[in-house]
């Protein structure tokens, strides 16, 4: 016998090898793999807050779609609102094969217990926000999205193929609605520009906070549920934007902005940080409205999923009856 | 009057798949909650094929599901690792014998 420090480490844990192994191959998790609990619980905070967005983000521009101003911009909107639905169908359906469930995230969010993006507590003051919408939000939600396709989680990064198929079409429509305004009336460019002058900053805040202030992200960066970083996708944007803007012939409202050769990307000010803070803890124009309309659309329509349940109950009852008298008349 | 107070008002979870297009498997695409089967497969249509993404749907209740862990490492799937012998490449065959 000598010393401790001679001592063999204790064997790895088999399962947690195992995990490790599939993380570092970059093969992926998959719903009845063993997993970390950490990893678990931040995959269903991330995907639950995913979902929620959606789900809130049917809102700002849902109002528009009784008082679209034609008939084609209101089916678009339509299939655009329609589409959030559904990608926040495709991450719930994701989240439960971690074990949650559908009912308890529901609460969550009707609750205030669990967040959503921190950008629908904006409000959608008019139809040009709608392009806006389309062109800044959904373009930032692309440059978010496009590397969690390739997330560790598998059901996770396949909802994420599906989303990023859908909001190409999302960009677009906001894109050509804008090119629509700005070939219209001096009033109607202007409102285009006062939309633009109002969502460039809070877009920008939808990549999360500094790098340096982001205490979730090495680990998530470490188990390849996150592949880059805020400040990178950040970057990504507003280079992908800035030529975007000038074609427009919008200005973006950043007095710091400009083309850094040296870099070969664009400088850019710093967003408001303590606005972040304060929307995301639920102090932003919007964030009331948006949760109590969640609470008051899934209260009631408590009606209605209790009449199809006990429908649903009926019908079963009646076939098993049915069964039943059937075997009784000619036995076997 | 049947049993009303016991009717579960949460939806049960179904799992969807959808033929892409004729030839094609149906494939798992994910799921979604219904009252009933029926409701199952029409929800399935709205959220799953908006974009003609599908031409038939499958849909099962999620507890009707027996399956395996999907591990690759699973000693169920150990049968068929020992048996290189049902790969065509395990036999060889002189170059110049023509069309195997």
């Amino acid at each position: 016998m000598t010393t401790a420090a001679a001592e063999p480490a204790a064997p790895p844990d088999p399962l947690q090898q195992h995990f490790d192994d599939t993380i570092a191959r970059d093969h992926r998790v998959e719903p009845r793999d063993w997993m970390p609990e950490g990893y678990r619980r931040t995959l269903v905070r991330q995907i639950a807050q995913h979902a929620h967005s959606e789900i809130i983000g049917m809102q700002p521009e849902g109002d528009w779609i009784t008082r679209a101003p034609s008939l084609r911009r209101k089916a678009i909107l339509f299939a655009k609102v329609q589409d959030e639905a559904g990608h926040g169908l495709y991450l719930y359906s994701a989240a439960e094969t971690l074990g949650a469930d559908r009912a308890d995230l529901t609460r969550r969010l009707i609750e205030g217990r669990q967040k959503y993006s921190s950008i629908f507590n904006y409000p959608a003051d008019t139809f040009a926000d709608v392009g806006v919408i389309g062109w800044f939000v959904d373009g930032a939600a692309i440059c978010n999205q496009v590397p969690l396709c390739r997330s560790s989680y598998g059901p996770y990064a396949r909802a994420m193929v599906r989303v990023c198929k859908e909001e190409s079409f999302h960009q677009r429509q906001g894109y050509e609605l804008l090119l629509t305004m700005m070939r219209g009336t001096e009033g109607q460019r202007a409102m285009v520009q006062n939309a633009v002058d109002r969502w460039w900053w809070p877009s920008l805040m939808m990549f999360g906070p500094p790098d340096g202030d982001s205490p979730n992200s090495a680990q998530s960066t470490a188990w390849k549920i996150k592949r880059h970083s805020n400040d990178e996708l950040r970057q990504r944007f507003v280079d992908m934007t800035v030529p975007q803007a000038e074609r427009l012939g919008v200005t973006l409202p950043d007095p710091e902005l400009r083309w850094n050769e040296e870099r070969g990307s664009h400088d850019f000010g710093t967003p408001d940080w303590t606005e972040l803070q304060r929307v995301i803890s639920g102090d932003g124009p919007r964030n009331a409205e948006r949760v109590s309309r969640r609470r008051a659309a899934h209260e009631e329509g408590t009606w209605v999923r209790e009449a199809a349940a006990a429908h649903a109950a009926k019908q079963a009852e009646r076939r098993e009856e049915a069964a039943t008298s059937r075997s009784v008349a000619c036995p076997r | 009057m049947p049993q009303m107070n016991n009717v579960q008002a949460d939806w049960p979870l179904y799992e969807v798949f959808v033929r892409g297009k004729r030839g094609l498997n149906h494939v798992h695409v994910g799921s979604l909650h219904a009252a009933d089967d029926r409701m199952a497969l029409t929800h399935a249509r709205d959220l799953y094929t908006r974009r003609n993404e599908g031409v038939s749907i499958w849909v099962v209740r999620s507890s009707e599901i027996t399956a395996s862990t999907p591990d690759e490492k699973d000693p169920f799937f150990a049968p068929s690792g020992d048996k290189v012998y049902r790969h065509p490449t395990f036999y060889d065959i002189p170059a110049d014998v023509p069309h195997i």
